[in-house]
């Protein structure tokens, strides 16, 4: 079993849009893995029928029982989150800055405050409109905990894959470089980077490709709307070749694209013309990992 | 309370790249014509912001730290309590040694405090950098994590607390928010009071943007929308808000000369359809009355 994730640094490139054509290409020998669970989009296009839904929980929020609490403030003094705050005969608690590390309950001497588990989202198993089993999952708005959904998610389409015999995962991650993308990376056999010729996209590609380099991951590159600045692209082309990352594609920008997502279609689904690019590109990657 | 506290706008999305750079850069300038003006960019994971301001005198850079226990072998009991407190699982007991994993830390104190002997003092750790650029009336403050930390709520948190301190009595603070619904995002807009939200005229932009909204609704922050790249795609976003009584207060249209600029790190306040667009945020902000906690 291969694992490939698409990763960019900035937002907005194209990672959904060219992870969704990708799927279109390699049909049924993916299980896509939606790790961008706090802005999935891969179903917008790919149009899973969810055949198992399943609550996530994940970390913890103190939650008082009014009367067992004598308003002594202990926990008020040492909340580091400024999470509780003392009103008249109650005390509040604010599930969004309660971090959930139970010191409170630690230091509360009459027991008033009890941990209590968090639900941080939710988790589906699907099949998409190309007959691929698909995991994919919704953080609920302001959650915390966006690194242990995206190993969940990973964990069960790895499940899937083995289930159904299917030789390669494609993860779809998230933007930045912080927990969901580390946790997306865990694991991983190839980085596919999405990025553009923009100043903004270079500067967090660079950070990205730090990060990725540490983990010793082999990376391919896809330059999306390669034809917005030239020189930019020339730049981009010259770093990878320096950092010794193949480029598997190179796209133009074309309102086509925006059109056939609005449409629901993927890039592969735009013309005959693109289906062939992105069979090259997944022939690229295919030889990459299974050479 | 008073009339001296500064506005305090937080520019937010749900989905990434929709252009909330954009507009946090350009709408800084606008403000900072007539007001001084404060930016601060808190997509500490991959900021953006000072690329557009590459002409500015920097100022300051300071590192910043989040505290984590520091174990003092000589001291320390092996009772193995610090191991049972925490909730990250960011303190192990392996045999005879005790282990911080530094990133897992949530900086809660609570091994530290309750440890019967102290053998867990509390230290610095570098978590990423503050710095600051002045230009004209807009003083520009950037938070960037350091590479391989994952957690991003920290720096945001002291990148506000830090650049608070120096706000003097400027009118305006713009915050560049992270992209996503998730703690980041509650951690950089929690301080506002408005949120900006940026989308795209896209079923990507629209699903997102719909997130944002119920996110920035549980925080009680009000809210406007700014569509970006007006013209690529569909008008579900503008009837989606206009359906739901959303205030949809200005529409930035694709154009090839503003995408150009961005690409290149420069601003486009010179090109009619952005100038238009900023005006009309300009006014909105202007007329409507911000609520001070």
């Amino acid at each position: 079993m291969h694992e490939i994730v698409v990763l960019s640094g900035k937002g907005g490139t194209g990672k959904t849009s060219v992870s969704a054509a990708i799927a279109t290409v390699a049909s049924q020998e993916v299980v896509i893995a939606d790790c961008d669970v706090d802005a999935a989009n891969m179903h917008l296009l790919l149009h899973p029928e969810n055949f198992k839904e399943q609550v996530f929980m994940s970390g913890k929020l103190a939650v008082v029982e009014d009367d067992l609490c004598i308003q002594c403030g202990k926990c008020v003094d040492i909340c580091r989150f400024d999470a509780i705050s003392q009103k008249p005969n109650t005390l509040n608690i604010n599930s969004f800055d309660c971090e959930g590390c139970g010191y409170c309950t630690r230091i509360c001497p009459t027991g008033a405050i009890k941990m209590k588990d968090r639900r941080s989202g939710l988790l589906f198993h699907a099949v998409t409109r190309l007959k691929q089993p698909m995991v994919h999952a919704r953080l609920d708005a302001g959650a915390d905990n966006s690194g242990k959904l995206v190993a969940k998610v990973k964990e069960d389409a790895r499940m899937l894959a083995q289930n159904h015999q299917i030789p390669f995962i494609l993860v779809d991650g998230a933007p930045g470089i912080g927990c969901p993308v580390a946790s997306s990376l865990a694991g991983a056999n190839i980085v596919l980077l999405v990025t553009e010729p923009t100043k903004s996209a270079i500067h967090d590609l660079k950070r990205l490709v730090v990060l990725i380099k540490r983990s010793r991951l082999k990376m391919m590159c896809l330059i999306n709307k390669y034809d917005l600045d030239p020189e930019l692209t020339m730049q981009l082309e010259d770093y990878l070749e320096k950092e010794q990352i193949l480029i598997v594609g190179k796209l133009a920008f074309n309102h086509a694209v925006p059109r056939a997502m609005a449409a629901a279609k993927t890039i592969a689904e735009v013309s005959e013309a693109y289906r062939v690019r992105f069979e090259n590109i997944w022939d690229k990657l295919k030889g990459v990992l299974t050479s | 309370m008073t009339d001296s506290q500064p506005n305090r706008i937080a520019v937010a999305s749900g989905k990434g790249g929709t252009g909330k750079t954009l507009v946090s850069t350009h709408l800084a300038h606008t403000l900072s014509q007539s007001k001084d003006c404060v930016l601060v960019d808190l997509d500490v994971e991959e900021p953006n912001a000072h690329l557009f301001y590459e002409q500015a005198n920097p100022t300051f850079e300071m590192p910043v730290f989040k505290q984590i226990p520091d174990w003092q072998s000589n001291i320390c009991t092996r009772c193995g309590q610090c191991a049972e407190i925490c909730a990250y699982h960011a303190v192990v007991q392996l045999g005879e040694m005790i282990m911080v994993l530094d990133e897992l830390c949530h900086s809660c104190y609570a091994c530290s405090e309750l440890c019967p002997v102290e053998a867990l003092p509390m230290k610095n750790h570098e978590i990423g950098s503050l710095s600051s650029l002045q230009h004209e009336n807009l003083t520009i403050f950037t938070g960037k994590l350091r590479l391989g930390e994952e957690q991003a709520v920290p720096l945001i948190k002291k990148s506000i607390a830090l650049s608070n301190q120096e706000i003097k009595d400027q009118t305006y603070i713009i915050y560049d928010s992270p992209p996503g619904t998730s703690c980041p995002v509650v951690a950089a807009v929690g301080n506002a009071n408005l949120v900006l939200l940026i989308t795209e005229p896209t079923p990507f932009g629209l699903n997102d943007l719909k997130i944002a909204i119920e996110t920035m609704r549980q925080m009680d922050k009000p809210l406007a929308v700014i569509l970006n790249r007006d013209g690529i795609g569909n008008d579900e976003v503008e009837q989606y808000c206009d359906v739901n009584n959303i205030p949809l207060i200005a529409k930035i249209p694709y154009n090839e000369d503003i995408a150009r600029n961005y690409a290149q790190g420069k601003l486009s306040n010179e090109v009619p359809q952005m100038a238009d667009a900023m005006k009309a945020v300009e006014e909105y902000i202007q007329k409507i009355q911000f609520h001070h906690a």
